[in-house]
């Protein structure tokens, strides 16, 4: 049911890349049983800085999950076309992402065995709590989503009707999940990083910036590695829409800079002082909040300028550009400089270790195993199915391949 | 009679409702269980708290003998590294806690005059509220702010929470780096967060926190602020008192008389 | 039916296997020798009686932790009206051995100690260490 049997073919290439990183990630796991044996004290976090890498790449997934929305939205409400064959990597992107935010919850926790505490003795009062629920219901529903379409698909017959609300409900839930997490730094008394109403949209924003980059970057390795393409004007429309979320985020920053500076207010300054200036410090992500900055700005002249956006490699690079910008900002920065300086004043170093960005990259690597396989899996369905059609258009231009062909050919290059 | 598959289904969802509905009830009905209110409600009962008189404090130069006390009485390890410290009660520079409110010309020895810090177990604490299990909640009946290292996941979210940086992770395990061991207090396993519970263990056979016991100068008082006739109300009643960050509204019950 | 041989080759490696412990314990001679375990000699009669205690403590031990943790309730009424603290370290231990008595039962039945003494401390453990 779980159409596996389609992952388990593949070329050589496939293998090398499927295998390598089943190695990171044993690595990584070598190194989480080491954390578990001696405690988080293994990671660079400390009594100031008691959130790290983790728990911002963890809200940076979030993001990245949520983000599927902005290729369901336009293709089930408004009936967008264009995004027909993109719609399923995205929902797939979202499945891999949400179980990339639960792995690296998991990998922050300091008991990890009692995760189901959570469940055992609900607070309905923690944010924490509904953030548990909105991810999994998340993950419940995109599964749901992409395992009837697909055996829709590869049965060539249409969609259950029940799925539709499914998918509709999938579109606020996309949002919500993002808003809860913006919660749970936005509701806090002490800390005024993230003590500001703009943080939900920014986080939306940014998010509906990196997830279509990255959503953009695996469409244009697809139609490079694979028979599969989603087609120019999808790869448009996705940009555009990263173009004005990735304007919104830059926005809302700026909203935030003046705030903080205009009003001069000292508790509200002196975070972006030592993240962007280093005027407050020392802190040693100071470069990489520079770095981030530097690359959301520079992101904005080919997002901007519609001929550099439209074409494609210009537009891979941005999208890397907007990518590991927000990587930075939102998933170390943010989450990080809200500790500096502590609630006593102090400015506490933070360095990830190497255990620790070696369980990251495994989280990475669990990630882009589970992208693989599905997209594999689906690529598989949809290209047997776009090839037992033989459609005319391919004779036309000369592309003469028969249905089995094309059907061998897909199973050997996906 | 039979069920088919579908109406047995039907009936479990509503089933699950139902008992859902249970606990919501549960918690509407008992607000004092997690949040408590500052409300009218809340002040009425008991809320054990502490008064810090710095003039006193100051006057025994290098005392320790509080913080003493407390690692003592509590398991407490010593780490060299400072990041993986624990600490239940220990000493900042005045400027430090209280920086909106010293003047720049004050003289350097006042500025770092070393002032006692600790869990202030507030009236509205945020710490309890991002709580996902409960592991920390508010003691209905006398305000203590309460661990429960049974229960507590390790998420630091209540850290993150904390205004005052009371509360410590234990990022390895603390047992190697206790000096001396109680065996009638529990040492704290890895992975868990901690803090002062105003020596809960200690009240319940009526003796006086550890530290307030242990100070030979009567700088700390220790009392129900909500009792008007209590020491610490008659104190507060004659002379102004500073509270760290109350602008937070989260009603911290300690009070530093300077 | 060309496979017979692996199927019963298979059937009986994991019969084999699935009753190693019980041959291991054969051959080396450890079955069916309970752990004498050691009685306080300074009392006669624990919380609860004795059928109950063998069963039952750790619903006891889940129940004295939740008063105490949660409600702040350290006096227990036992059934013959005997009043006791809730203390891990501070009664049960006053008694029992850890090593002695908890773990080696444990070890003996083959249940997982739990992790009750990576907190709790046995104050003859303490002592001795300390000298």
């Amino acid at each position: 049911m779980f159409m596996l049997e389609k992952a388990m073919v593949g070329s050589r290439r496939y293998w090398v890349w499927v295998c390598a990183l089943l190695t990171l990630i044993a690595v990584a796991f070598g190194f989480y049983l080491h954390q578990l044996s001696y405690g988080l004290g293994v990671t660079g976090m400390s009594r100031d800085v008691s959130w790290g890498l983790y728990i911002g790449q963890f809200t940076f997934m979030v993001g990245v999950a949520a983000s599927a929305v902005m290729v369901v939205l336009p293709y089930y409400l408004h009936n967008h076309k264009d995004f027909a064959r993109m719609t399923i990597l995205g929902e797939f992107l979202a499945v891999a992402a949400v179980t990339m935010c639960m792995l690296f919850i998991l990998v922050d926790m300091g008991k990890p065995m009692r995760v189901f505490n959570v469940f055992l003795y609900p607070q309905f009062h923690s944010v924490m709590f509904w953030d548990m629920v909105s991810l999994s219901g998340y993950l419940v529903i995109n599964i749901t989503i992409t395992l009837v379409s697909l055996h829709a698909e590869q049965q060539d017959v249409h969609p259950p009707r029940w799925i539709k609300p499914v998918i509709l409900l999938s579109i606020p839930w996309a949002i919500s999940i993002h808003t809860v997490t913006a919660f749970l730094y936005c509701g806090i008394p002490g800390r005024t990083l993230w003590r500001t109403a703009v943080l939900a949209p920014r986080f939306l924003a940014s998010a509906f910036a990196s997830g279509p980059a990255l959503l953009i970057l695996l469409c244009l390795l697809v139609r490079e590695l694979t028979s599969y393409d989603v087609g120019k004007k999808a790869i448009n429309s996705l940009a555009v829409i990263m173009t004005y979320a990735m304007v919104i985020n830059v926005f809302l920053l700026l909203m935030e800079l003046f705030t903080a500076f205009y009003s001069q207010v000292p508790e509200l300054t002196e975070h972006f002082k030592s993240m962007y200036l280093g005027t407050v410090g020392p802190n040693s992500l100071l470069p990489w909040g520079q770095l981030s900055v530097f690359l959301m700005i520079a992101s904005l002249i080919p997002l901007l300028v519609p001929t550099m956006r439209r074409n494609e490699t210009i537009l891979a690079f941005t999208c890397a550009m907007v990518f590991s910008a927000l990587c930075i900002d939102k998933g170390v920065c943010l989450v990080v400089c809200g500790f500096m300086p502590s609630p006593l004043g102090t400015m506490t170093r933070y360095v990830p270790t190497l255990p620790e960005m070696t369980i990251t990259v495994g989280v990475w690597a669990v990630g882009a195993l589970m992208v693989t396989v599905f997209y594999k899996i689906a690529l598989s369905v949809e290209i047997a199915r776009e090839a037992s059609y033989v459609p005319a258009y391919k004779y036309a231009a000369g592309e003469g391949v028969t249905g089995l062909q094309a059907h061998a050919r897909s199973n050997q290059s996906v | 009679m039979k069920i088919t598959r579908k109406e047995f289904l039907k009936i479990s969802g509503a089933c699950l409702v139902a008992l859902s509905g249970k606990e919501v009830l549960a918690v509407l009905d008992n607000p004092a269980e997690g949040q408590s209110s500052s409300s009218s409600a809340g002040k009425a009962r008991k809320q054990l708290g502490m008064i810090v008189d710095t003039r006193k404090c100051a006057k025994a130069e290098g005392c320790t003998k509080c913080i003493q006390a407390c690692n003592a009485a509590h398991n407490i390890p010593s780490f060299q590294d400072p990041d993986h410290q624990i600490k239940w009660i220990w000493e900042k520079p005045f400027d430090d806690i209280f920086s909106s409110y010293e003047t720049q010309y004050l003289d350097a020895s006042l500025k770092e005059e070393p002032t006692p810090v600790l869990c202030n177990h507030c009236d509205n604490p945020p710490c309890v509220r991002v709580c996902p299990t409960g592991a920390t909640w508010k003691r209905p009946e006398d305000g203590i702010v309460m661990m429960d290292w049974h229960r507590c996941i390790g998420c630091r979210y209540c850290m993150a929470a904390c205004p005052y940086g009371a509360r410590s992770f234990n990022w390895v395990d603390p047992r190697p780096h206790i000096e001396r061991l109680n065996p009638d207090f529990p040492t704290r396993t890895k992975g868990v967060v901690e803090k002062c519970t105003f020596c809960s263990e200690r009240l319940a056979n009526g003796q006086l926190p550890a530290c307030v016991e242990a100070c030979p100068e009567k700088a700390l008082v220790f009392g129900d602020v909500n009792d008007p006739k209590s020491e610490v109300r008659q104190m507060l009643a004659k002379s102004y008192a500073l509270r760290r960050r109350a602008e937070l509204g989260t009603g911290p019950n300690i009070y530093y008389l300077i | 039916m060309r496979d017979k041989v692996w199927i019963i080759a298979g059937l009986l490696l994991f019969l084999g296997l699935v009753t190693y412990p019980a041959w291991h314990d054969l051959v080396a001679g450890t079955t069916a020798k309970p752990p004498q375990l050691v009685l306080p000699a300074n009392q006669k009669q624990c919380v609860a009686p004795l059928s109950y205690m063998r069963t039952s403590h750790m619903k006891l031990l889940l129940q004295w932790r939740r008063s105490v943790v949660r409600d702040g309730q350290t006096k227990y009424v036992a059934f013959d009206g005997k009043v006791y603290n809730m203390k891990l370290s501070g009664t049960c231990l006053r008694c029992h051995s850890q090593q002695e008595f908890c773990t080696r039962c444990h070890n003996y039945v083959g249940v997982r100690t739990p992790y009750c003494w990576n907190c709790h401390l046995d104050p003859a453990q303490v002592k001795r260490s300390a000298r």
